[in-house]
Order: C-alpha cells, then structure tokens, then sequence
C-alpha cells in the first residue's frame, strides 16, 4: 500500500494521540453531529448504456426503440420491476432487493455538464467535476475532502481518502493524501477489448486472429466460476471470462468497503471498473452488459457484507461518463451517448424510488435526435450528497468542488 | 526525415533493435543501417556490473549458504531423533513386531525430515537476489540503449550458449556478463572458448565430473566420461546437427573436455567456484576428433579442438542461419546467409563484421515484418514505449516467466526457440500481460504520442482507428501493445 503526501512534522507532533486521528478524519460538521459518514465513488468506464440497466418498460415507444433489444417484464430473462415504469436489469437481483428496502436509489437521464462523446474527455468532466476536459489534475471528490478540514489542513496520516487500482482515479486525486490499494488479481482483459483486438487482427493479422479466436473460445466454455482453465498451468493467469471479471469487481469492492469499515480508515474512497463500451452485441438481457450488471452487482453484496455496523452510514455511487445511444446500432450494439444512469446505494441512503424527469423517447424528445436526452445534473445529486451526507458547505461546493456550478442547486433528500 | 527514411527507422528498432522509446527515431537519423553499425562501435557498458559479484564469489556465496543449510538441518535431525527415542515407550521386541513398527519408524522419520526443512528453510538461500540483481541491469541496458542492436546481440549469443538458471542460479546473470557479453562483438572463437570454458558451462552440462577411463581418478573409481558437453558444443554450438561428426567424434571430444571443471567452493575460499583444469581427471594421450588428431597434455587440446570447430565452414553456415532467422525470417533467405557465412568466413567468425554483414543486406531489410517478438522483446518493447528506464525485476521475471520465456532458464540447451510456431499460441496470455502493464502505466503513456512521436506514425491505420476508439486509455494502449504492428518485426 503506498501513501503520498507525508506531512512528517504534523505527524509527529500527534505521534501517540490516536484518538485524535480517528476524529480529524470524519468530516469535520457530519462529526459534530455524532456521524461517521462514508462515501465510495465507483466510476464505469467507458459508458455505461443506462437504458439497457433500467428500462424505461413504462414508456409507449421503448419497444419499438429497442425492438427485440429491449429489456422487458415479461421476457426470457424478465427485468425486475421498479416501480409502474422502470424496471432492472435482470443480473441484478442484490440492487433490487436493496432498492426494496429503501436502501438504493436511481437517477434516470443523468449526465454531467459534457456534451461532446470522447471516453477520455467525459471521464475528465465526471471524475474532475469541471465543466470542461483538460483543466486540472484534481478530482472533486479529493477538493470536497479538503474543504472539510478547516483552512485546508490535511490528515498527517494520509488515511482519509482511498483509491483503488494501480491507477488512482482522477476523481480522488488531488492535494488531499489517498492511501492506494491495489487488488493481488490480475485485471483481465475485458470482453470488449478482446473483440476489439480481434476485429483489428482481423484486418490486419489473421494469424492472430485465429489464435486469439481460439483463446475466446476457450474462455466461453468457462469452467465453474473461479476454477478457471484447466489447461492452464498456471493459476494467476486464467483466460478472460466473466469468472474472473466477477471476482476482480468484488474483491476490488469488497476490500475499498473493509478499509472504509475500519474505525481508524479512510472515509471516503474511488475506484473505476472497465469495459462498459459495448458497440458491439452489447447483450443487455443475456450477454455482454447483463455479465458486467452482474459483476457489479455482487461487487455491491461484498460492500454491503464488508462494511458490517459501518454499513448504516455508508453512500456508494455509481456513475460513468456519459450513455449511449438510444438505438440499437448495425452491430447489435450502442454506440456513444448523452443521458444515462446513476445507481445510489448504501444503508444512509432515503431510496426506494428511480428520480427522474422523464424526457420521453421519441425522435423528437431525444437529445440530437439519438441520445437520451439528460433531463438530471449529475452534479446536483453528487452535490446533494456531498452537502447532506459529508456536510460540505454548499457555497464550497458551488465554489472549489464543482466551479461553476452555482445555478446547479444540490438535490435534497437523498440521505435521512 | 521522409517518410520511407522514418519507416526505416521504424523497422530497425523493431527488427534489429529493443523497440521505439522517446527520442530513438531521431538518435538514429536518417542513415538507419550506419546507426546500427555505429551503435555497435559503443556498446554499452554496464557501470552497476561492478557493484555485482563474479560467477564465483556468487557461486561461493550460494554453496557457503548451502552447506549451512546442511549443517543445521542436519543438527535439528539428530536433535529431534533423539527427543523422540527419549519420548518413545520401552517396547518388547514382540510388540515391536506386532505393533506396526514401519508405521512408527515411518512417523519419527518424517518428523525428524520436518524439523531439518524448517532449520535449513531459516537461511535464506542468496541464489535468488543475485539472479533478480542481474536481471534488473541486463533489463534497464535493454531499455537504456538507443537502439538496442548490440544488446540483441548478446541476449541472442547467450541463448545460442545457454545454460539454465535452474540448475545454476547463482552463476546465471555473471556467465552472461563474463562470457557472452565481453565476446559478443568480438571473436566467434574467443565467445566459444568463454562460453565452453565457464564454469556455469560446465557445471550445466555436466562436465564438473567427467573423467577418463584412463585418468588417475578414473582407474581408482567406477565412475567416467560424460559426452553431454561434448555433444552440444558440436551439435548447438558450433557445426549443427548433421554435419557428419560422428558417436565417435563426440566420445573422443569428451575424453578432451574432461578434466574442465572448477576449483569446489568448499576447499578454497579466494578461487572457489573459478575455472580449472584438474589433470587427475583429464584422460591421457591423444585424441582424434573430425579426422585430426590432438596430441596436446592439459586444457591446451581442449582448446584446439574448440578453435578448430570455430574454423569448421559448417559453423559458420549455422550460426550465419540462426543469425538470420532471429533476426530477419523464421526461414531466412539463403542470399543473406551466404552473405553472412562467407563474412564469417573470410574474417575468421569476427562476429561485428557478420552482425554489419547483415544489416548492410538488402535482404535483411525487404523481409516482410512476419517475425513474432519473442516475449522477452516484447515485454522490454513495451516499457521502451512507454519512457521506463527503472525496472522491478520481480515483476519482470515473473511477467517473462508467466510469458513462457523465464529469464536464463530455458528448458534444455537448445536454448529458446526463435520462430512463430512456438511462441504464437502465447498470445493469449500476452494480452493478459498486455492490459494489466496498460492498466499500471496509464497515467504516465499516452497512446497517440506514442504512435506520433515514437512510431513517427509508421502504424497500420486501423490500428491507429482502434486506439483512437478506445474506451479508455488502458484499453488503447493494450491495443497499441498487442497490434501486429508492436508484436511483430
């Protein structure tokens, strides 16, 4: 685990006086008031397609939108419902029983301030919470948690923030210390970067083509979850499957929530899961999407189980860059978007309910003629969140977390 | 630069050199074979090496630790017999009998063993450090070349003359910096006599040992010659398989050889573990060996016979061919093999002139890019690319191992394959490798100067789309990395 940003005189000036360190790292207010809040920020790379997660079933024109695409109560793999008009995708029974329990909320036809469709641009605006790409190298997350200490002072012990991955997350990156974790398994390479290398060797390389094909193969006659390729020798580098995607989401999940759970740990933390660009047969009901939906899915039960007592006063949102588009594509794919979802988890959640303004879903309510059109800041809720939950000042947040954001007022209610 | 002239430039990294890194394209100008060649007038030189033990001070320091291990094991045997017998009830013979006494015997036994791992596992064995230090500076001169041909050069010598860091970890990493490395540009016959004359050599090929029939150790003890040695140097070293030396050629080649061994680390702590030729197990009087007869007393005849190998045309035609096809094509062109075999002909197997010889052949540079990186190629490649000088050489080795390649331990002296066939079904687990290096390095490589600034564009478009279409960095450059374009050469 490394740990930046060492402030050696402070620390040594509080050498021996833990108790002290277990309050200066609960937000200062929230603490106050008895709290102990925690926030975990999961980003979904690549754009998530939030009409494939939650179907708008209500809606008179999702059938012909989606056609046989579309996600359904009363298909092969029936979405769970909602509420009288959205319904879940299918692989993620753990969300739905938590949305029933009122400890899980969604916001529909959400987007942050960006409008253009680059992956690597979109990511900047949601992760540095600007309305523009390429302006800072500090997340949001990171700018609220300073702004939390009075006069910008910082936790010796670089503890209060978290990130996952051997990459921190712009979003948690920032003059704030972040302690990093990274998980001991190796990513895999995703479904979708496969068939995107496949498609490249197969106008470049067939003889790669076909050893890769071969390997793709290999990998969807699976064996039972966790086991592996019996051919492989080797036990670290099993071929790609949903097997291990699984596991790698919930170890990742599960051990951000064990660090997040402990009384000395950090309070809030981000990490980012991959392979959300689904262009190509994108498998909402019973492919590719529906096994990445179902990967976070058990990444959610591991938060929860993890985080134990701690859980009651825990927030996990989930967001990613932007949608994708509200057709289906030629490839039985989406391709890039606008309006998308946002899910909200956690035992300090007010949930139970998809909050949504609904924009409509035909040609002409659509944004460009082919997006959802985003009807919900994301801003809004993350400030909501970040004031209600953290209790960062609202006139911070307009100012230093997200600039530029005064006329985006914070949405109330989300945590009682 | 032209675009031809920066393709070029491209295709010598690639094919001749460790890859693009920042600035390479420009290092090498627009004369791409005269870089080459001039990179060969200035290896490099390894100013860490100093800091590194010799093959034996390392192989001392493994075999001290080793019979510390011993020792101590051997002390917690007794010690943990002799509480058993002290615990163990006074039985009469006929319980004994009755009671199952292998079980019980088998019980102690195993305890005792227990207890003698447990003592000797509490010294660490220093063999692992050292091969991990040497793999770091042989790694960080790969990645701190310019264009990397010199440092080609040796890791294609010190494969063509492996031994495997499996049976002799300790000396692995200082064989090649004291064999292969101050030879490879030299002499083919002075990198032979290095190679063959190494105690890691000789310990890997069994000739340690070997003794003649006829030699004062041999008459006093039933053991005798070993042909493996002798064997390899004619077969993979230097004439190549069927090239008409014969069963005999190679018993007499051995009786030659024995006596090669090194000074046992034990008995001398200064010169343990160096070269030396013990005339007790040498077999006396002359030999014959292809047709010639070597009348030399001591290692002299050894080395004859070793400098006439170097001469034969036949090794010249097989180093020229695995030359070639390391380098250019799996099956080469027999234009650029004779052109190389006559060079090493005519300069006595002066090996810059063979490796000039090459480059300085249009036929080394028509070849279409149909070669497949070895891992080890690739991996460095990879972190060329991407501006790292500083390696953590457990991940490395582990990557190169997960890869197939294991540094320095190949699977028999045959050394690491060099063609498609073998490495192509790796692929898979290249991309594996691929991703989770892209995942790791994201924040500090962007794809698109990578293929501008360090490819100079020279990529396939689709290849250049796919990366643009990625849908993060990670992803575009696992792309990058796995495209034919970065894999093959």
């Amino acid at each position: 685990m490394g740990v930046v940003n060492h402030l050696p005189t402070r620390r040594e000036l509080l050498v021996g006086s833990s108790a002290l360190f277990a309050w200066s790292q609960m937000p200062r207010i929230a603490r106050a008031e008895g709290r102990d809040p925690r926030l975990l920020v999961i980003v979904l790379r690549g754009a998530l397609d939030g009409l494939g997660a939650v179907a708008p079933v209500g809606d008179p024109d999702w059938l012909s939108l989606r056609g046989d695409r579309a996600l359904v109560l009363d298909g092969k793999t029936p979405a769970l419902p909602l509420d009288a008009f959205f319904a879940l995708n299918p692989a993620m029974p753990n969300l739905h029983r938590l949305y029933k329990g009122g400890k899980a909320a969604i916001v529909h036809a959400i987007a942050t301030p960006y409008r253009e469709r680059s992956h690597f641009d979109g990511q900047d605006v949601l992760e540095s919470g600007l309305v523009k790409p390429g302006m800072t190298s500090s997340g949001w997350l990171n700018r609220a948690l300073l702004a939390l200490e009075s006069g910008g002072r910082v936790d010796p012990r670089g503890s209060r923030a978290l990130g996952i991955g051997s990459v921190t997350p712009l979003v948690v990156r920032g003059s704030a210390p972040v302690m990093t974790w990274v998980p001991q398994k190796l990513l895999p390479a995703s479904e979708d970067t496969q068939n995107r290398l496949l498609d490249l060797y197969q106008h470049t390389d067939p003889k790669l083509a076909t050893v890769l094909q071969a390997r793709m193969k290999l990998a969807s006659l699976g064996g039972a979850p966790g086991t592996g390729d019996a051919m492989s020798d080797d036990p670290t580098l099993m071929p790609p499957g949903i097997a291990r995607v699984r596991a790698y989401f919930a170890e990742a999940a599960g051990t951000a929530a064990r660090y997040l759970a402990k009384p000395d740990g950090p309070r809030v933390g981000a990490m980012g899961f991959v392979g959300w660009d689904t262009h190509i047969a994108e498998g909402a009901a019973s492919g590719q999407l529906y096994n990445l939906l179902g990967a976070l899915d058990g990444a959610f039960a591991a938060i929860e189980s993890n985080m134990g007592a701690a859980w009651q006063e825990t927030v996990v949102a989930v967001v990613t860059e932007f949608g994708r588009t509200a057709r289906i594509n030629g490839t039985q794919g989406t391709d890039h978007g606008t309006g998308t979802v946002a899910f909200l988890i956690g035992g300090a959640l007010t949930g139970g309910r998809v909050i949504a303004d609904w924009p409509g879903l035909k040609p002409a309510q659509l944004f460009e003629d082919r997006d959802l059109k985003p009807t919900t800041d994301l801003r809004a809720v993350l400030k909501g969140l970040l004031r209600d939950h953290l209790r960062v000042e609202e006139r911070v947040l307009a100012d230093a977390v997200f600039p530029g954001s005064a006329d985006v007022k914070p949405m109330g209610g989300l945590v009682g | 630069m032209s675009n031809s002239a920066k393709a070029e430039a491209v295709l010598a990294l690639h094919r001749f050199g460790m890859g693009p890194r920042p600035g390479s394209i420009a290092a090498i100008g627009t004369d791409p074979r005269g870089a080459l060649i001039a990179e060969l007038d200035r290896p490099l030189t390894l100013t860490a090496a100093a800091n590194l033990p010799s093959s034996a001070k390392a192989y001392r320091t493994v075999a001290d630790a080793n019979a510390r291990r011993t020792a101590r094991a051997k002390q917690a045997q007794q010690q943990a017999k002799k509480q058993q017998m002290a615990a163990a009830p006074v039985m009469s013979e006929d319980q004994a009998q009755t009671q199952g006494q292998t079980q019980g015997q088998g019980q102690e036994k195993d305890a005792a063993e227990m207890a003698a791992k447990q003592a000797a596992d509490a010294i660490p064995d220093p063999g692992r450090p050292i091969y991990l230090q040497e793999a770091k500076l042989r790694t960080e001169a790969a990645l701190a070349a310019d264009i990397g041909f010199a440092e080609r050069l040796v890791w294609f010598w010190s494969n063509h003359f492996c031994i495997s860091a499996n049976r002799i970890q300790s000396m692995s990493g200082a064989y090649e910096r004291e064999a292969v490395r101050a030879n490879a540009l030299g002499r083919f016959v002075d990198l032979l006599l290095a190679a063959e004359g190494h105690p890691a050599m000789l310990f890997y090929l069994d000739n340690l040992e070997s003794m003649g029939a006829n030699s004062t150790a041999g008459i006093n003890r039933s053991r005798g010659l070993n042909e493996n040695i002798a064997r390899e140097i004619m077969e993979l070293h230097t004439l190549g398989v069927r090239t008409g030396y014969t069963q005999d050629d190679v018993i007499s080649f051995a009786n030659v050889l024995t006596g090669w061994t090194l000074v046992p680390p034990g008995a001398d702590p200064e010169h343990g573990g160096q070269f030396i030729f013990n005339p007790r197990l040498h077999e006396p009087g002359g030999q014959t060996v292809l047709g010639k007869r070597y009348e030399q007393e001591d290692a002299e005849q050894g080395r004859a016979v070793l400098r006439d190998l170097a001469a034969h045309p036949a090794t010249a035609t097989h180093v020229a061919t695995k030359l070639a096809r390391h380098f250019v094509l799996d099956v080469p062109p027999p234009a650029l093999v004779e052109q190389m075999a006559k060079t090493f002909r005519d300069t006595e197997g002066d090996l810059k002139q063979v490796a000039i010889a090459m480059v300085s052949s249009d036929e080394a540079w028509r070849a279409p890019p149909s070669k497949l990186k070895r891992p080890g190629e690739w991996v460095v490649g990879m972190a060329r690319a991407t501006g790292i000088t500083i390696v953590d050489p457990v991940r490395f080795t582990g990557g190169q191992e997960l890869l197939g390649e294991p540094l320095w331990r190949p699977s028999a002296p045959k050394g690491y394959p060099d063609d498609e066939a073998s490495w192509i079904d790796g692929v898979g687990r290249r991309l594996d490798v691929a991703n989770n290096f892209a995942e790791r390095i994201t924040g500090m490589a962007d794809p698109q100067v990578i293929i501008e600034d360090l490819f100079a564009s020279e990529i396939a478009p689709e290849v250049k789309q796919a990366v643009g279409r990625a849908e993060s960095r990670q992803q575009a450059l696992a792309l990058l990395f796995m495209s034919a374009d970065f894999q093959r050469r």
